[in-house]
């Protein structure tokens, strides 16, 4: 047995071989394709029909995007130009571009407001969609709505300043009366809110000079900046009503449940459309005789109303996804409902309910679109409306319907992919 | 031993409704009654106060005058004179109508799509996802539009079926596919006592017996196959079942085809559906399709591999773990959020106005409103409709749900 070890033997080898490539036919682009793209008859017509259609696209497309005209000033000058060949006219984009984004009648000279707005917009919501960056940014997602109001409606600042302010005392009278109990909090903090406001209204009116921006009325909103501000209004408001209504729903108080269930059923029934055309002629008969209520205010309560409703069914579900035993914990704890709630339940709920509410979000960024139905000039009532309906663009819809899927499709895209990026950084869950 | 949990005894102290738990809750909805009663009061005296200054008042005897506009797609007998009811009920059969075919056609749509997108073959794989992140994240209302642009701009007109030099012609001189709308030929009775809608309605009812007999002879072999242990072959019977009473019913009944022809600038006879139908259709399916497709993909790959594994070693062929192992579970986790889809497909088939469709949105929340002024009560009329389909549908899916609920002991 020893002696078959000392010698060494001229058969075995003493060093590894070198790795080598794998065998053409087991590796390399031309198996991928033959196992990926022509793996038996089926998969062969499959990707020979996925080619042509794409061939058909591009060959479509190509010459069309190749030849297209970006600088006329109508139709016809833009089919001179092309002379008979495929292209688009692209010009219409370049010739109409303030009236996409902002409407028709938002005073030109102060389209840098809304710019400011929107970019503003990014620094606002960045530290609420991560969680990483310093919590001091917050102060600007704080800041942001009064900012962001006085510069797309104008006006003096110290109208949205006062605002903030009756807000900010509201909120100090709340941590003060807090201790006693959460229903005195909130009451107090509503009274001195609405009081400290009151009281500004008489300071405000006096000095509406100040540090004013020319007042734009929210009728000469329009454009793709109608849809954002819909869109982002909606949505922050719509989120706390959507909790509320969310745990109504789950209450033991057998009224209040009974309210949100047929509030959300009922919205939830409906398509949008009916929910604008209460905003645009039902509502005016419910306020009082002789107010003359904004339309675009009016289309933002109902859209609230409306994802609020979609949201607290995904809270809802958050809330039963938890186990039972967090609330009787926090109740044998001490913690009375609002305390319980706050800093146990919601926490966890609504953590398990941002993908659904992101979706939610997505959804009723789409939505906003329906209020062209009602006469009014976002992006796609302006496409529908005073461009294609000019004398110099009418015809032209491939290059406009072309652009409003681009606007519309990166922002919805973008959302969706941060909401799964956000569901895989919140599974903490054991798998 | 004295108990320590007795109450505490003392008189009613005003605060006590607040800080006794027992009578808190009481209480808040005492309050929250009186709000909500208040806040109604408030709305209902304005609403009065309104009127009165409009002179106008609540009342749905305009539904019986008559309405006055033509409705050009219709799916029961309605002329212009016809009551304004009459033209809310054929636009609520619109809305059923595209309702009904795009939840059939986004279904099969986005099943073939959700199954392609777990293909293997990597471009059809890529396609499918191009497809359905595209369509999901673009208004519905934009493809519609762009859809109906599509129709109008890519499909000849019919005077281009014309002459002999026309540049389109019928497909298999059978269906026209024109830019006002599609034309398909109608099967028509000649018998005379089954004119008009009545052999419609005898070829619905055999073909609904037909079901039902299906149903019985398939249960029959399942107990057959649940006491012997084999299966009677039965396709040759459910074949005959379902085809022979409704041959037998149209060689009886006399059945003829109308095919639709060229007639002056259009086409006549056949079914001819709109356009703005076709649009509205085609466009609700497939950006359905493409939300019913992650259902479908999301469904199947819920099913655990060990499933099919499982399947494979008690020796099942792949065609019977599919059948009995994979699609029973995946189904359960499918078909809640497709018949979802299937309530937006409703709710958005109110996008109809947009494209000129006359639906029920388009006839009483379109028309009649403006005509009559009754902004109120069509609006009120409107949401009842849609809220009862949505009712029942939801109604449906709880049974449903009820019955796959998985059965935990």
């Amino acid at each position: 047995m020893s002696d078959t070890n000392t010698t060494p033997v001229a058969f075995v080898r003493d060093a590894m071989l070198q790795e080598q490539t794998p065998p053409v036919t087991a590796a390399g682009p031309v198996t991928w394709i033959k196992k990926n793209l022509f793996d038996g008859w089926f998969n062969t017509i499959l990707t020979l029909l996925a080619i042509y259609f794409i061939y058909m696209i591009v060959s479509g497309a190509f010459p069309w995007f190749y030849n297209g005209v970006w600088t006329t000033n109508s139709l016809a000058e833009c089919r001179e130009i092309l002379q008979g060949k495929t292209g688009g006219c692209f010009s219409v984009l370049t010739e109409r571009w303030p009236q996409l984004l902002f409407g028709f009648k938002y005073p030109s000279e102060e389209y840098w407001r809304p710019t400011i707005a929107f970019f503003l917009l990014f620094f606002a919501a960045a530290p609420v969609l991560f969680n990483k960056l310093p919590r001091k940014m917050l102060i600007i997602t704080a800041i942001f709505p009064f900012l962001a109001f006085w510069l797309i409606w104008g006006g003096s600042l110290l109208v949205p300043v006062m605002v903030a302010v009756g807000l900010i005392i509201g909120y100090v009278v709340f941590t003060k009366l807090e201790y006693q109990s959460f229903a005195m909090g909130l009451i107090g903090g509503i009274v001195a809110t609405l009081v400290v406001w009151g009281l500004m209204g008489y300071i405000t009116d006096p000095l509406s000079g100040v540090l004013a921006l020319e007042q734009v009325p929210s009728r000469d909103m329009g454009g793709f900046m109608l849809n954002f501000i819909l869109g982002v209004v909606c949505v922050s408001l719509s989120l706390p009503l959507g909790i509320l209504l969310a745990l109504g729903r789950q209450s033991d108080m057998l009224i209040i449940k009974w309210i949100c269930v047929v509030f959300i059923e009922f919205i939830r029934g409906v398509p949008l459309i009916t929910l604008l055309f209460v905003a645009n002629v039902v509502l005016g008969y419910f306020l009082p005789p002789g107010s003359n209520f904004d339309l675009i205010l009016r289309v933002i309560i109902m859209i609230t109303m409306f994802s609020a409703a979609y949201i607290a069914e995904v809270v809802r579900g958050g809330l039963a996804a938890l186990p039972k035993g967090q609330a009787e914990a926090a109740g044998s704890l001490g913690l009375d409902y609002a305390q319980s709630m706050r800093l146990i339940i919601l926490p966890q709920a609504l953590k398990i309910s941002i993908p659904g509410i992101v979706n939610v979000a997505v959804g009723l960024f789409k939505d906003t679109v329906l209020v062209s139905v009602i006469s009014m000039f976002d992006l796609v009532g302006m496409i529908r409306g005073p461009i294609l309906a000019s004398t110099e663009w009418n015809g032209v819809y491939w290059e406009l319907w072309l652009a409003a899927v681009l606007f519309f499709f990166p922002i919805c895209y973008g959302i969706s992919q941060y909401s799964q990026w956000l569901e895989r950084q919140l599974a903490t869950g054991h798998r | 031993m004295t108990t320590l949990s007795d109450p505490p005894k003392g008189g009613f102290r005003l605060s006590t409704l607040i800080n006794d738990t027992r009578y808190r809750s009481y209480t808040f909805q005492f309050i929250v009654l009186i709000a909500l009663i208040a806040a109604f009061a408030y709305l209902g005296s304005n609403l009065i106060a309104n009127l009165k200054a409009a002179g106008l008042n609540i009342s749905y005897n305009f539904l019986g005058e008559p309405a006055g506009y033509d409705i050009n797609q219709r799916l029961i007998e309605y002329t212009s004179q016809s009551t304004h009811l009459r033209a809310a009920v054929v636009g609520m059969l619109n809305t059923l109508l595209v309702a009904v075919v795009a939840c059939l056609l986004a279904t099969i749509i986005g099943v073939v799509v959700g199954v392609l997108r777990l293909s293997n073959n990597w471009i059809v794989n890529k396609l499918m996802g191009v497809y359905v992140e595209i369509f999901r994240n673009v208004p519905v209302l934009i493809w519609i539009l762009i859809i109906m642009a599509v129709f109008v701009a890519v499909l000849p007109q019919p005077r281009e079926f014309r002459g002999d030099d026309a540049t389109a012609s019928m497909f298999l001189d059978l269906f026209a596919f024109t830019g006002r709308g599609f034309y398909f030929p109608r099967p028509t009775f000649t018998a005379e006592w089954a004119a008009g809608s009545t052999g419609y309605l005898i070829i619905i009812g055999l073909l609904i017996a037909s079901f039902f007999g299906a149903r019985a002879l398939s249960k029959n072999a399942t107990a057959t196959q649940e006491r012997t242990g084999d299966r009677p072959t039965t396709w040759y019977y459910t074949l005959a079942i379902w085809l022979v009473p409704v041959l037998v019913a149209c060689v009886i009944m006399g059945l003829s085809w109308e095919i639709p022809a060229l007639k002056g600038f259009n086409f006549k006879g056949g079914i001819y559906a709109r356009n703005s139908y076709i649009a509205l259709t085609f466009a609700l399916s497939i950006y359905t399709a493409a939300f019913i497709a992650e259902n479908v993909r999301a469904g199947i790959l819920a099913i655990s591999t060990g499933q099919t594994e499982a399947a494979a070693s008690l020796g099942l062929r792949p065609s019977r773990t599919m059948n009995l192992v994979i699609l029973p579970q995946a189904l359960r986790v499918i078909i809640p959020p497709l018949i979802s889809q299937y309530l937006n497909i409703t709710k958005n088939s109110s996008l109809a106005i947009a494209v000129g469709y006359m639906d029920v949105t388009g006839t009483l929340g379109g028309i009649t409103l403006n005509q009559t002024g009754r902004a109120i009560e069509t609006v009120l009329l409107l949401m009842a409709f849609y809220l009862i389909i949505s009712l029942s549908i939801s109604a449906v899916m709880n049974v449903y749900n009820n019955s796959v609920k998985l059965k935990e002991r």
